[in-house]
C-alpha cells in the first residue's frame, strides 16, 4: 500500500522508538526484534508521532534542511519503506 | 579486533550485549523434556540473586548498551518480584519481554505487569492435543495456556506464541498455526529442537525425520500465505539438516549475554558446559567486566582461537566456526568445528545422530523429564549409561 500524503501516520502498536545514548542513534524496539536507524532515518521518524501529516513532515524537514537537494523523495521513500515495514501504521 | 601475541582477543572490546536474558529463576512447574536449562541446574538452585541485585544488573547491562530485556527461567513467574524488576525496566528504557509457560499468571499480577511497563509476554505452547502438551511437559497444563493466551491478548499485549517443534508435535504443524490464528497471535515461533541440555539427553527420542521438518517448513510456507501480514511466523530450521553450521549466538560476547539465577555471566545459554573457563559472575568484579575483560568473553570472541579447517575458510566469518557448546558436546572439543559443518572431521557424528534417532531401539530408551530428581540423578552419575556419547557430563 502506498502511503497518503495527507494522513498522519504513527509508530505502530507493540513498536518502540527512542534515542539510544550507547549507540548514539534512534532505534525501534518491536518482539523479538530491533533496528537501529541512521540520522537521517531517526530524523524523519522522530516526527511520525500521530500529530503532523506526511505533507507536514515534509515540510518541516524541508525548511530544516534548506541546502538538501532531492529531499523531498528521499522523506517520502523513508516513510513508505518503514510503512512497509510495519513500524509505522495510520494514525485513525 | 586486536589481538595480542599469545592469539587470545584484546580486552579491549566495542561490542555491545543488545541482548540481556536474565534467567531469574532455575525453578520451574513443568518438565519440559526438551529444555535447554543445564541437565545438572540442581546444583544451582541455591544462591539466587535477590530483587536489589537484579536491578543492579539491569543498570549496569543498560549501561553497556543492553536494550533488549528477556526475564525467562525455569518460570520466572515463581519468583514474586518481578513487578519490581518490570518497574525498573522500563524506567532504564529497557523493551522487556516476559517469557513464561504461563503458570502463575494471573489478572493481577498481569495487570501490574501493564501498569510497570512490561512490552510483551511471550507464551510457550506445546500442541494442539492435551495428550502431547501434558506428555512433553509432564504437567497438566494444556487448557491453562489457552487460558493465558486469552488473558494476555485481553490486556492489549502482543500475542507472541513460541512452540518448540519435536518428533511428538511435527506432524500438527497446520493445526498449530490455526489455533495461534484463533487465539490472535502476532507472532508465532516455530523453533525446531536444538540439542542441549536435556534435548541432548532426550535427543533419539524428540529428532524427526529430514522429511517431516521439510514437510512443516512446506505447510508453514503456505499458511504465512494464506494469513498474510497479521500473524508472523518464523521457522527456525534445525541445524543438523544442514550443512553449515548457525553463527551461534552472532558471535561469542557479540550482541547476547546471560545472567542466570545464580549471578554467572553467559556468552550464551548453554556456555557453562564448556571445560576449562570458569565465568564471571555478578557478584565478583561487575558485569562491565564481565562483558568486556573476563578471559571467559574473550576466549572466543573473533577468529584468532580457530583451528582447521576453519581457520583458512572462506567462509568463516560467516558462521564463525558454528557453536562452541555443540562442538564440545559432540566431540569433546569445543575448539574444533562445529560437527554440523560438512567440512568438519567430526561431521560423522551428525550422521550417526540423525540414523540413532530412527533406531527403534533407541528409541525405545526412557525418556528423562526435567526435574529436581533427574537432575541430582545426573549429577550424581546414576544415569551416566543415557548421556555417555555426551561430553556434557557434569
Amino acid at each position: 500500500m502506498t502511503i497518503e500524503h495527507h494522513e498522519i501516520y504513527k509508530i505502530a502498536a507493540h513498536h518502540r522508538f527512542q534515542w539510544e545514548e550507547a549507540q548514539q542513534s534512534h532505534v525501534i524496539l518491536f518482539p523479538e526484534g530491533m533496528v537501529k536507524l541512521n540520522g537521517s532515518a531517526g530524523e524523519v521518524l522522530s516526527l511520525v508521532d500521530g500529530k503532523n501529516s506526511v505533507d507536514q513532515i515534509v515540510a518541516s524537514l524541508k525548511e530544516k534542511f534548506k541546502d538538501v537537494e532531492g529531499i523531498e523523495k528521499d522523506i517520502l521513500s523513508m516513510i513508505q519503506f518503514a510503512f512497509d515495514k510495519a513500524w509505522i501504521e495510520k494514525a485513525n | 579486533m586486536a589481538t595480542q601475541n599469545n592469539g587470545v582477543a584484546a580486552s579491549v572490546t566495542h561490542t555491545q550485549p543488545l541482548w540481556l536474558l536474565a534467567e531469574i529463576t532455575y525453578r520451574c512447574p513443568l518438565h519440559c523434556v526438551f529444555c535447554y536449562n543445564p541437565t545438572d541446574y540442581d546444583k544451582h538452585t541455591q544462591n539466587e540473586l535477590s530483587t536489589e541485585q537484579w536491578i543492579n544488573v539491569l543498570r549496569d547491562a543498560r549501561k553497556l548498551g543492553a536494550l533488549q530485556l528477556g526475564i525467562s527461567g525455569g518460570e520466572p513467574l515463581l519468583r514474586d518480584d518481578i513487578e519490581e524488576i518490570v518497574v525498573e525496566a522500563k524506567k532504564l528504557g529497557y523493551y522487556s519481554n516476559l517469557i513464561t509457560s504461563g503458570v502463575g499468571l494471573t489478572e493481577k499480577r498481569i495487570q501490574a505487569f501493564k501498569e510497570g511497563g512490561l512490552d510483551h509476554i511471550q507464551l510457550s505452547m506445546h500442541d494442539i492435543t492435551e495428550e502431547i502438551n501434558n506428555f512433553i511437559t509432564n504437567t497438566k497444563t494444556f487448557e491453562l495456556k489457552k487460558k493465558v493466551a486469552a488473558m494476555i491478548k485481553s490486556h492489549g499485549y502482543p500475542m507472541v506464541l513460541n512452540v518448540v517443534i519435536h518428533r511428538y508435535n511435527i506432524g500438527h504443524i497446520k493445526e498449530i498455526l490455526e489455533m495461534a490464528e484463533a487465539l490472535g497471535a502476532d507472532y508465532v515461533e516455530l523453533a525446531n529442537t536444538q540439542y542441549y541440555g536435556w534435548s541432548l539427553v532426550n535427543r533419539n527420542q524428540l529428532m524427526p525425520t529430514k522429511e517431516r521438518i521439510d514437510h512443516a517448513e512446506k505447510v508453514t510456507n503456505e499458511f504465512r500465505e494464506k494469513v498474510g501480514n497479521k500473524m508472523k511466523v518464523f521457522f527456525v530450521v534445525p541445524d543438523y539438516f544442514s550443512d553449515r553450521p548457525k553463527k551461534c549466538m552472532n558471535g561469542w560476547g557479540e550482541v547476547f549475554m546471560i545472567v542466570t539465577a545464580n549471578g554467572d555471566v553467559l556468552p550464551c545459554h548453554s556456555a557453562r558446559v564448556l571445560p576449562n573457563i570458569e565465568f564471571p559472575n555478578v557478584r565478583d568484579k561487575g558485569l562491565m567486566w564481565a562483558w568486556q575483560d573476563s578471559p571467559a568473553f574473550n576466549r572466543y570472541r573473533g577468529d584468532s582461537w580457530m583451528k582447521e579447517p576453519c581457520r583458512t575458510c572462506p567462509e568463516k566469518e560467516k558462521d564463525l566456526g558454528g557453536c562452541r557448546c555443540q562442538a564440545f558436546l559432540l566431540s569433546g572439543d569445543a575448539e574444533t568445528a562445529d560437527p554440523v559443518c560438512s567440512m568438519s572431521p567430526h561431521h560423522h557424528l551428525i550422521e550417526k545422530a540423525i540414523e540413532d534417532a530412527q533406531n527403534p531401539a533407541l528409541q525405545a530408551q526412557p525418556i528423562l523429564f526435567r526435574n529436581d530428581k533427574n537432575s541430582k540423578k545426573i549429577i550424581s552419575g546414576e544415569v551416566k549409561d543415557l548421556i555417555k556419547d555426551f561430553h556434557a557430563t557434569p
